[in-house]
């Protein structure tokens, strides 16, 4: 099984980083920013997952699961945030939760 | 006997605490008997002091007596004691004297007011500080004194509280003497950094031997102690809140401004004479401020149309001439003239209070006139101060003591024709305007209503102090005249009792007398046929539209200068610094504090992305710096 | 353990008029009068007890924090004895005054009132460093309570103001502290912040001049020395009566107290070198104070101001050094304690009755309440230094002790003199005399408020007249102050020797 060089994995790792990353600013839907984080901690355990497999070691497993648990609870919260939200603001919009001024 | 003398000073205090703490239930007669019988009391033991003194004087003619320890320390140990000398004893007694004439009188001349027993309470505590003040045998004893009766004067100054102007002539009093007053303590504290003692004999023993004649320390001290002495003594160029002391009630300016407290500077020298002594120099600073003096104030008394102002720019002028005794070291002149007077213009004042009470407390001569019918009295008693107030020769007081300060002038060797010249221009303008007086407020047609006449209490006082002014001088006579010097021997154990008088002289004192009593007789008499005729000459002085009668008026523009140069400045200054400019600093740090939070908080505005940009920016921002490096 | 007793007394007092004050308002009042009443005579009681061989009364000492060097150390002496009385009677008529004039969280007040007290009496007896610090400290809180609470209308900004300038100076106070117990350390490999071994301390000179200056500027902030007044006018003037009394009367003494205990003796070389320049902040405080004074509309404000004014005075006396003005130093520090103390008393009086500080709304007071005007009279007075007053006893012997090493300056100080001439004067010309204007009626002192000046102005009288006994006191401590440790090390060993 032909080796995938680290290059790639790091390049796809930091293209879907850019992209959630993009996502996140861009968007306004609550959801879709909560699906553009997870895209961004997808791209880092990525990153984790090649660097393990270039360097031999099992760290990177070890990090992507532990990055996967946390996603999951990341993901919990984060929907009780939204649903909490929706009720309040009814809506989405995630520049309505703007009344917070310094 | 003489260990009794603490009972002199305390006496009046004593009046003064029942006066204060039971004012309320005493009745005004009460008060009165009080107030008088405690300074009568004084009186009666300071002239049996002085007795004792004339018969069985105590050892070195002084006695000290020491009530406590007021400041013991180790390195300076200031003691409350009392010291009584043959000059302290002549300042006590008038003071006792005159102070329970003046309270006899006041008991009559207050009646009706409503402050009565305040009055007498006020009155009490300065004869008892005044007291204080001669029989002080150390310098802070003395300052106590000192200023006590600075609180006094700003107190009946200021006795009808009720009207503003009244307050600001009481605090005007109270700061420019209290200027001459930081000059004396100065004084003070160059003594003591210089001698190490505040016990004012050791300090006329020791200075001798500190300090060489003419030496600078010396000098700098008698410039400092006549800073102060000017400032009580009202002359040049403190002078200006005795005039607009007069709104106090009439008795205070009899007591306090013109009799005792004013003379504090003189007795201040006097007492000081030693150091004085050592500096020929600074004694003549205080003869020119004397002489000075006595002609800007004779010649604004000249001018005025207020009685009370007269009197007061008259006192002045006659403390100008106990400053030039002083300056040319005829100590026993001075002190003399101030006996003389303590009684004359004690009188006058009172008189001129009668005066004022009877029409009205109508207060313009010009609006005075023909009183001499209808208040005899008055008439007759005010004659005689104001004949020894111009020194009318051979029958009145004044020309014994203004005759020997004149001759003193002449014959010692830091006066000379000079400061006689002036001496004697004062005494024509004297003269001038006690004649002035006399013609416009007794003579003439009537023009206010006698309202009220002085009762038998007031005419006694009056009666006394006229027979007393009139005859008192004979205590001390001239040379030529029998050479009586009863003053100047009593006078001799305390100070130099007056200038070495060569032999040979008579035909010149004759010659001066002669002069001066021509000069003075001419004076009154060119008067009396000035205002007697009603000629166009009189008339033409009295429009006053001259300008230099409304410069001596306002008295020389001393009042305006101070006004300009000191008082708006510094009125200015607090005013634009209201808020302090210090603060301003801290007020500065506080809006850089606030802007900056109002800056960085423009920052949290709640967007969520916003914060993202701000996160991935900042990440950026460090990744691209690590590249780069 | 009598002085702990007596840091305890208004400690534990405090506490329980908090608790009490549920129950009963009343018993709260008494409990904190009780509590002072009873320290105030515990301190008289002492008053002519002899000193030991070292020169304090009473000496404690428990050990606190073994490791770092700190005790729980405290020492009376003369000097602490003096400021501790007039801690407890400014104390207990505080507690009078605010009888009638506080009816919001009367237990709380009280509490913080008792606290600052308990902390101040700390300061005067605290002895280790670190002690000193944490009651320096310990009394700032309750004040700032007290003046952010139960002020006029402006305290918030003050009581910040006043927080932020003392923590700012105690921050520097600390520093310094450990500073100089690490400098100590280096010298003799010993860890202590004990005062008495501390005095000894032979430091570089750069060292001894920037830790000197820590402590002199958390001085000279407290005093309050010019340039650093400014918080004063506002802590004082929105603080309630009672906090004013304190302020002025027994927390600026603090700072008095610190220069004449700990600056010089600790720093004598590096306080030589500074005397100049602190008797000319002295000077300028004296002068630009009055010139603030009297251009001041807010009564409280004028009367704050002329503190400054007065408390100039203060380090005139303390850095001539020598037993004239030190002696007088003390005086003072008494007698503006009571007089200006009393001026805030009647200010608070006034403010009861017509419910403004505004001088523009007074005048003809006398005719109106003529016994309140009578003592307002003469403590007008005493502010401005009448012979036969404290305070003339205090700036008399300043001066007179400053003007051999500063006669230029002394001269110019004395010049304040006549400026305070000037802004007393004008309180009586502005509050009392005249006719009566906007205001009509005015009830006259009652008993209680006459009791209390009374009170305040025998004391003054006393010390004016015969301030022998508080100058007996006070003799012995601070000719110990003044002779540098060597000296008395020297002469130690010299008795020793002798047979």
């Amino acid at each position: 099984m032909t080796q995938i060089p680290l290059e790639h994995g790091l390049l796809l790792a930091s293209a879907l980083f850019t992209l959630g990353l993009l996502g996140f600013l861009v968007r306004r839907n609550l959801i879709i920013m909560l699906v553009c984080v997870e895209i961004m901690l997808n791209a880092a355990g990525l990153a984790f997952v090649m660097a393990g497999a270039h360097w031999g070691q099992v760290d990177g497993q070890i990090m992507f699961i532990f990055i996967l648990t946390m996603a999951a609870a990341e993901v919990a919260v984060g929907l009780a945030i939204i649903l909490q939200f929706h009720w309040r603001y009814q809506s989405l919009d995630v520049d309505q939760a703007s009344t917070m001024k310094g | 006997m003489y260990d009794l003398l603490w009972l002199i000073p305390a006496l009046p205090f004593v009046g003064f605490l029942i006066l204060t703490l039971a004012a309320r239930s005493l009745s005004q007669r009460v008060a009165a008997v009080i107030a008088c019988g405690t300074v009568g009391v004084s009186a009666v033991l300071t002239l049996g002091m002085i007795a004792g003194f004339l018969w069985n004087p105590p050892a070195d003619y002084a006695h000290t007596v020491t009530l406590w320890q007021w400041m013991p320390l180790n390195s300076l140990e200031i003691a409350f004691n009392l010291r009584i000398d043959a000059l302290s004893l002549v300042m006590a007694s008038v003071i006792t004297v005159v102070g329970f004439l003046i309270h006899l009188y006041s008991s009559e001349y207050m009646q009706g007011d409503e402050a009565y027993t305040r009055f007498f309470a006020y009155l009490n505590l300065f004869v008892g500080f005044m007291l204080i003040l001669v029989m002080a045998d150390n310098f802070a004893l003395l300052l106590l004194g000192w200023e006590g009766v600075g609180l006094c004067s700003y107190l009946l100054i200021g006795f009808w509280y009720q009207k503003p102007e009244n307050g600001f002539a009481a605090r005007k009093a109270f700061v420019v003497t209290r200027i001459g007053d930081v000059s004396l303590l100065v004084a003070v504290f160059l003594i003591f950094s210089e001698l190490g003692t505040l016990q004012l004999s050791e300090v006329l023993a020791l200075a001798p031997d500190r300090w060489a004649e003419g030496s600078t320390t010396a000098w700098v001290v008698s410039l400092l102690l006549l800073g102060g002495a000017v400032g009580k003594s009202a002359q040049l160029p403190l002078q200006t809140w005795l005039p607009d002391a007069m709104a106090g009630p009439t008795p205070v300016s009899a007591l306090i401004h013109a009799a005792t407290m004013v003379t504090a500077g003189v007795y201040l020298i006097a007492r000081m004479h030693g150091i004085f002594e050592l500096s020929p120099s600074a004694m003549t600073v205080v003869a020119l401020v004397g002489t000075v003096t006595l002609l800007t104030a004779g010649c604004a008394a000249l001018v005025q149309s207020d009685i009370k102002r007269v009197l007061a720019y008259s006192t002045i002028s006659q403390l100008g001439y106990m400053f030039l005794a002083l300056g040319v070291g005829a100590w026993a002149g001075a002190l003399f003239h101030f006996m003389t007077h303590a009684w004359f213009k004690a009188l006058l004042f009172l008189a001129a209070g009668s005066v004022i009470a009877a029409l009205h407390h109508e207060q313009n001569i010009h609006r005075m006139g023909g009183l001499r019918k209808r208040l005899p009295v008055l008439f007759w008693t005010f004659v005689a101060g104001a004949a020894c107030l111009a020194a009318l020769p051979l029958v009145t007081s004044g020309f014994y003591s203004k005759e020997k300060i004149l001759w003193d002038v002449w014959i010692s060797p830091l006066g000379g024709p000079w400061f006689w010249s002036a001496a004697i221009l004062g005494a024509l303008i004297t003269a001038l305007y006690s004649t002035r007086l006399i013609m416009l407020v007794f003579f003439g047609e009537a023009k206010t209503e006698v309202s009220h006449r002085p009762g038998k209490r007031s005419s006694f006082v009056l009666i006394v102090l006229a027979v007393w002014s009139l005859i008192g001088g004979g205590i001390e006579v001239p040379h030529n005249f029998g050479h009586l010097t009863l003053l100047s021997n009593f006078l001799e154990t305390a100070i130099p009792a007056s200038v070495e008088l060569p032999p040979g002289l008579d035909l010149q004192l004759w010659i001066l007398l002669l002069v001066a009593s021509a000069i003075v007789t001419g004076g009154v008499l060119a008067t009396v046929w000035l205002y007697g005729s009603g000629s166009p000459l009189r008339q033409k002085i009295s429009d006053r539209t001259s300008g230099l009668q409304r410069f001596w008026l306002g008295g020389w523009g001393f009042d305006t200068a101070y006004d300009r140069l000191l008082v708006q400045p510094i009125v200015w200054l607090s005013q634009i610094n209201r808020r302090d400019g210090v603060d301003g600093l801290c007020r500065v740090a506080v809006s850089l504090g606030r802007t900056g939070h109002f800056l960085l908080s423009t920052t949290q505005q709640g967007r969520l992305r916003r914060y993202a940009i701000g996160i991935s920016a900042g990440a950026l921002a460090l990744l691209i710096l690590m590249l780069l490096q | 353990m009598t002085l702990a007793t007596l840091i305890a007394l208004p400690f534990a007092g405090g506490l329980l008029c908090w608790l009490t004050a549920r129950y009963s308002v009343a018993a709260c009042r008494w409990i904190a009068l009780l509590a002072l009443g009873i320290g105030l005579a515990w301190t008289l009681a002492y008053w002519n007890h002899g000193s030991g061989p070292d020169g304090w009364i009473l000496e404690e000492k428990i050990s606190w924090i073994p490791s770092l060097g700190i005790h729980f150390q405290l020492s009376l002496d003369g000097l602490s004895l003096l400021l501790i009385a007039l801690t407890f009677f400014l104390g207990l008529l505080s507690v009078l005054i605010s009888w009638h004039s506080i009816h919001e969280r009367v237990g709380f007040f009280h509490f913080n009132l008792l606290w600052i007290l308990a902390g101040t009496v700390g300061v005067f007896l605290a002895t280790d460093l670190f002690l000193f610090f944490f009651f320096w400290e310990m009394m700032v809180l309750p004040m700032f309570l007290l003046i952010g609470i139960w002020g006029h209308a402006n305290r918030n900004y003050a009581a910040v103001k006043f927080f932020l300038f003392t923590q700012a100076s105690g921050l520097l106070l600390l520093v310094a502290i450990v500073g100089l117990a690490f400098a100590h350390q280096q010298q003799t490999g010993q860890l202590t912040f004990d005062y008495n071994q501390l005095l000894g301390s032979q430091l570089q000179p750069l060292a001894e001049f920037w830790l000197m200056l820590g402590f002199f500027i958390a001085f000279a902030v407290k005093l309050p020395a010019f340039p650093f007044h400014t918080w004063l006018a506002d802590a004082h003037s929105e603080a309630p009566t009672a906090g004013s009394v304190i302020l002025a009367g027994i927390l600026l003494k603090t700072g008095g107290y610190g220069l004449l205990r700990f600056v010089l003796p600790l720093f004598p070389d590096a306080s030589e070198t500074i005397a100049p320049y602190a008797v000319l902040m002295g000077v300028i405080g004296i002068l630009y104070g009055a010139l603030l004074a009297f251009a001041q509309t807010d009564l409280k404000r004028l009367i704050a101001y002329t503190s400054v004014s007065h408390m100039g005075f203060i380090l005139l006396g303390v850095f001539a050094w020598n037993e004239v003005s030190q002696q007088g130093t003390v005086i003072q520090m008494i007698a503006h304690g009571l007089s200006t103390g009393a001026l805030f008393i009647l200010a608070g009086f006034i403010y009861e009755r017509i419910h403004t500080r505004d001088l523009d709304q007074m005048g003809g007071f006398r005719t109106l309440a003529p016994r309140l005007a009578a003592f307002a009279l003469f403590f007008a007075m005493a502010s401005l230094g009448l012979p036969g007053t404290g305070n003339f006893i205090g700036e008399f012997l300043i001066l007179l002790g400053t003007f051999r090493e500063h006669m230029v300056l002394t001269t110019l100080a004395a010049t304040g003199l006549v400026a305070a001439a000037v802004y007393s004067l004008w309180i009586v010309q502005k509050v009392f005399h005249g006719k009566p204007g906007k205001t009509q009626s005015l009830p006259d002192l009652n008993r209680m408020e006459t009791l209390i000046l009374t009170l305040l102005l025998l004391g003054l009288v006393g010390l004016g007249l015969y301030p022998r006994p508080v100058l007996d006191v006070a003799a012995g401590p601070l000719e110990a102050l003044r002779t540098p440790v060597y000296v008395t090390a020297v002469e130690t060993a010299l008795k020793e020797d002798a047979p």
